[in-house]
């Protein structure tokens, strides 16, 4: 097989694979898992043949037009060049790790096979973005993963929140995509095409016309997408579907996207200072802002979302000094750890019966019911802490040594205060995130009191993936020399200065969160609190959703319970309580956005009824009362019928002959 | 146009003299006819106005539709609807509702459209004028032409007549009974059975014997009419 | 002569029966009044016919099929205010109202075959 057709099998079979599952899944269970598990497996595979074909080289161009258009052309192109070739491996490693995964943990789920389906679909829309050459492609796939994700995010539509959060995750990201269209049609128009590549050298050749006006609408759709400050309050929202969801859509791969797409049109945002200046302050904001919120949350997968914002805050901020490499390091050594970590919260979450850290704090031996997944999940925390030698620090030290190589101003049309800006919230974040790590860690492991309920041994399916995912996370740092191969053959190997700087951080956060752990243990065992343990048996996914419906009543809210033996009560202070609700962003929206809909919706409402409801009911009463009328003409009697079909013909031919006249004459 | 000779309203010929008198005496009893409250008078105005458009025709030089005239309408048509009016029972003398609740929006309609085509034909035709110095209507130059020219609609005619015929018999049959043993049907069906008969072989008789150019020819045509 | 004349006259008949037509209860006065609606065009018939000079004398051959149509119309009217009289017991035109719109339409059902003949009778 040809690079080509091997590139083109790999999107094509699980989009295949999610067909065949939705037209056979109800009738057929049997079928449902092969059909779910292989052409994703398949595609994964290829992924990595395509990758060894690539090999790093020059990329690899084919294209076709299915159909002339009129005006811009739009062509069924592929483009793979190191960044596709890798992230594709990415995609299509972490989806193969979560459709096995799910086949133990929603085992027992009568809408699995939509479920699955709704997988395989989801991994074919990314792999069609992440190879795709043309914008409007990667377009249609970029939508397909919205409505995807909407889907799955409302997998558990019993409960309320996970109707609200599927919405509330379609609405913000479209809200997103509308200016994303825009910017789109735009570079189409300033460069006459929609081929990436075309796009990328009529830039190098002539530059943009309105490089800020499309690098900002571009923005907000990647602001959407990648959960970027102020369009990412949806993603801890999205928390309420199930777990290997979360790992796969809204860790490792679809909220990538964003950050995937900027890497690819990086020459059109670095055309413009002041998009890389937005570009930078979002990072920042971002990532400093869900450092503190993930400290405060309660949640344990609230937590992690909230770290994948930071983490994707680090991204986009590689991405404002213009180094993509390390920000597709990032994203490759993230989308590992992070769908570890979900994963590996999954199951927590199962064994546990809680998705609560305050009650976990309040359960002994629970990281001895699970060794599997506290190994793992023990290691994938280091590697988001970037502790050295994981993944993690690999990365994110590319990343810190990009910034810090830009505040030099050495990088051309990149202005220092953007590098600054990303240091130093790279630095502040890295002790921040290192705080929440070891937060969760300990809560979660490390809690005392009553001993943890025994479910017996997770299926093997689960653990089997856990570890799989642990090979990147733990080694992936070792690629850091050959990475650059495959990108822009800028140096990814971590600097001196930067290392210790953030290392240094790290462990500070560490350690103060272990002290204010320490110091708060105590009062744990003082105030009990109430422990759900929900529906011991089940399987995991039942058991999720049972925890998270009954989340609420014992502890207030889904974001930051009511615990004084948190020790993030003791770090944050006072900012703790606006740190759980995500700083009030929800409030602030609902106050700018959702109140003024909702009163406008009530008003359409009154004039649908009241005023357009008069003139269709009007349109039904008039011809009743005409009806009536006509009616009581019919009596029957044929002389006044005849007397007015007579006078009626008169009247015509009087009409006629005036009319003949006056013109005649 | 022959408008161009014609002379004016104010100095009416002989003709046209004698042709307006007989018009009023029409027209008279035409209203009168639908006017009056009793019905077999009706009928009987109705002989008059008929028999008034026979003199107009005459006037008009038409003499041959003139005397069908009289002999069908005046003689067979009349006669038929007195026996109608008799056959139903009619009122001999006033009867008081003998116009319905709309005649004033009857009225109303038909001064209006009397009004409009007054209007347009005066309008059209008050300068035309017609030569009046041939005869354009005698007996012969009409079977000439109907015998000549009119054949085919003249034979079809009569197979309508024959239809009309069965029609008229079939409507007045009462259901399950003999025709002859009905008292209303015995006066009203003999009188209609009689004519097309006669008409039909009298037609098919001039029809077939391809020579139209006789007096006979003339005068089968109308014949059958005349039985009724 | 004026053509004027002929046409005014076959014009002010042809009113006349339109009136009749449209007043008249009896079924057998409206049969009259069409008579004389026929005739006021026969007459504009022969007018024009003898005004035009038609070598074929189209109008006056015309004249001669509507009389004969008018004989045949007449039988057939009058066998059907028969068969109507016979039925219902009257020939009054606004006493035959099937046609009319009205809540029960079921003693009407046996009688409707009639209505349309009436009808057409009427406006011939």
């Amino acid at each position: 097989m040809t690079l080509t057709t091997t590139a083109v099998l790999v999107p094509l079979l699980p989009f295949l694979g999610a067909v065949a599952g939705f037209l056979l899944g109800r009738r057929h269970p049997g079928f449902v898992r092969p059909l779910a598990v292989l052409p994703t497996l398949a595609a994964a595979l290829l992924a990595i043949a395509v990758a060894f074909g690539q090999g790093g080289g020059t990329a690899t161009d084919v294209a076709t037009r299915l159909t002339p258009t009129g005006s811009v052309p739009i062509d069924l192109a592929l483009h793979i060049d190191g960044f596709a070739a890798l992230i594709g491996v990415l995609v299509g490693v972490v989806a193969s790790c979560v459709q096995i995964y799910s086949t133990g943990y929603l085992r027992d789920d009568p809408r699995y096979p939509s479920y699955a389906a709704l997988v395989s679909l989801f991994t074919s829309a990314m792999l069609l973005v992440v190879y795709t050459g043309d914008l409007m492609v990667l377009l249609v796939g970029w939508e397909v993963m919205g409505i995807c994700s909407y889907f799955l995010v409302g997998h558990y539509w019993e409960t309320e929140a996970a109707r609200a959060a599927s919405l509330k995750a379609f609405l913000v990201t479209k809200l997103g995509d509308v200016p994303f269209l825009f910017g789109i049609f735009a570079l189409a128009a300033d460069t006459g095409t929609f081929r990436i590549t075309g796009i990328l050298s009529h830039v190098a050749r002539d530059g943009l016309d309105h490089p800020t006006l499309i690098a900002l609408l571009l923005l907000a759709g990647v602001a959407g997408k990648s959960a970027q400050f102020p369009l990412h309050t949806w993603l801890p929202d999205a928390m309420a579907g199930p777990t290997p969801v979360s790992a796969l859509i809204h860790a490792a791969t679809m909220v990538a996207a964003g950050v995937y797409l900027v890497a690819r049109l990086l020459p059109v945002f670095a055309a413009s200072a002041a998009a890389l200046v937005v570009l930078a302050v979002l990072a920042a904001v971002t990532m400093v802002g869900s450092g503190l919120a993930a400290l405060a949350q309660d949640d344990i997968k609230r937590v992690l979302a909230y770290s994948t914002v930071g983490q994707l805050g680090y991204m986009t901020g590689a991405l404002a000094v213009g180094d993509r490499g390390a920000a597709v390091f990032h994203l490759l050594s993230h989308g590992a750890f992070k769908a570890l970590l979900f994963l590996c919260a999954g199951v927590i979450i199962h064994a546990a019966g809680t998705n609560s850290l305050a009650a976990m704090s309040r359960m002994s031996g629970l990281a001895r019911r699970i060794p599997d997944a506290f190994w793992t999940g023990t290691v994938a925390l280091l590697a988001l802490a970037a502790i050295p030698p994981f993944a993690g620090f690999f990365s994110k030290e590319a990343v810190l040594g990009a910034a810090e190589h830009a505040t030099t101003g050495a990088v051309p049309g990149i202005p220092g205060a953007v590098g600054w800006t990303v240091l130093i919230s790279g630095l502040v974040t890295a002790l921040l995130t290192a705080a929440y790590a070891t937060r969760l860690w300990l809560l979660a492991f490390r809690g005392s009191g009553a001993e943890a309920p025994d479910h017996g041994r997770q299926p093997l399916a689960m653990n089997a993936v856990l570890w799989v995912l642990f090979i990147p996370t733990a080694a992936l740092g070792l690629g850091a020399p050959f990475l650059p191969d495959w990108f822009d053959g800028r140096s990814l190997t971590p600097t001196l200065t930067t290392s210790v700087l953030a290392t240094g951080a790290a462990l500070i956060g560490g350690l103060v969160t272990y002290a204010a752990w320490r110091h708060s243990i105590a009062l744990a065992a003082r105030t009990p609190i109430g422990v759900a343990v929900a529906a011991p048996d089940a399987s995991p996914g039942l058991s999720e959703e049972l925890a998270i419906a009954t989340h609420t009543p014992p502890y207030a809210d889904i974001a930051g319970a009511q615990d004084p033996a948190d020790p993030s009560r003791l770090l944050l202070g006072p900012l703790r309580r606006h740190a759980a609700t995500g700083f009030h962003l929800d409030a602030v929206y609902t106050a700018l956005f959702v109140r003024p809909v909702r009163a406008a919706a009530t008003l359409v409402r009154f004039l649908d009824r009241e005023v357009i409801g008069t003139y269709v009911r009007g349109a039904g009463t008039a011809p009743g009362w005409l009806g009536a009328a006509v009616r009581r003409a019919q009596t029957g009697n044929v002389q006044s019928y005849l007397g007015a079909l007579l006078a009626g013909s008169l009247v015509l031919a009087v009409a006629a002959v005036l009319v003949a006249t006056g013109t005649g004459a | 146009m022959l408008a161009a000779a014609s002379p004016g309203f104010l100095s009416p010929t002989g003709v046209e003299i004698a042709f307006l008198l007989v018009g009023i005496v029409t027209l008279g009893a035409a209203v009168v006819t639908v006017t009056t409250r009793q019905l077999v008078h009706a009928a009987l105005w109705l002989v008059v106005a008929l028999g008034g458009i026979a003199v107009e025709y005459l006037l008009l030089t038409a003499e041959f539709i003139a005397w069908v005239q009289v002999l069908i309408y005046v003689g067979s048509v009349v006669v038929l609807l007195l026996f109608g009016l008799m056959l139903t029972k009619a009122p001999i003398g006033r009867s008081p509702d003998a116009d319905s609740g709309n005649r004033w929006a009857a009225l109303t309609v038909a001064i209006a459209s009397a009004v409009a085509l007054v209007w347009v034909v005066v309008d059209a035709f008050r300068a035309t004028w017609i030569r009046l110095d041939t005869v354009q209507g005698s007996t012969e130059v009409s079977g000439r032409s109907l015998f000549q020219y009119w054949v085919l609609p003249f034979e079809a005619l009569s197979v309508l007549l024959l239809a009309a015929l069965v029609g008229a018999i079939v409507l007045s049959r009462k259901k399950g009974e003999p025709p002859a043993a009905s008292e209303a049907s015995a006066t009203s069906t003999p009188s209609v059975i009689a004519a097309p008969p006669a008409a039909s072989a009298a037609s098919a008789a001039s029809g077939t014997s391809a020579a139209p150019a006789g007096g006979d020819g003339d005068t089968a045509g109308p014949a059958p009419r005349e039985d009724r | 002569m004026h053509l004027a004349y002929p046409a005014v006259l076959a014009v002010l008949l042809f009113c006349t029966g339109l009136y009749g037509v449209l007043a008249r209860r009896n079924v057998i006065l409206v049969l009259m009044s069409v008579e004389l609606m026929l005739n006021a065009v026969n007459l504009n018939l022969v007018a024009f016919d003898v005004w035009l000079r038609d070598t074929l004398h189209a109008g006056q051959a015309l004249t001669l099929f509507t009389i004969a149509l008018a004989a045949a119309e007449i039988g057939i009217g009058l066998a059907i205010v028969l068969l109507v009289y016979r039925n219902r017991g009257s020939s009054d035109l606004d006493r035959l109202r099937d046609l009319a719109e009205r809540a029960d339409d079921a003693d009407a059902a046996d009688r409707d075959p009639q209505q349309p003949d009436t009808k057409a009778e009427a406006t011939a």
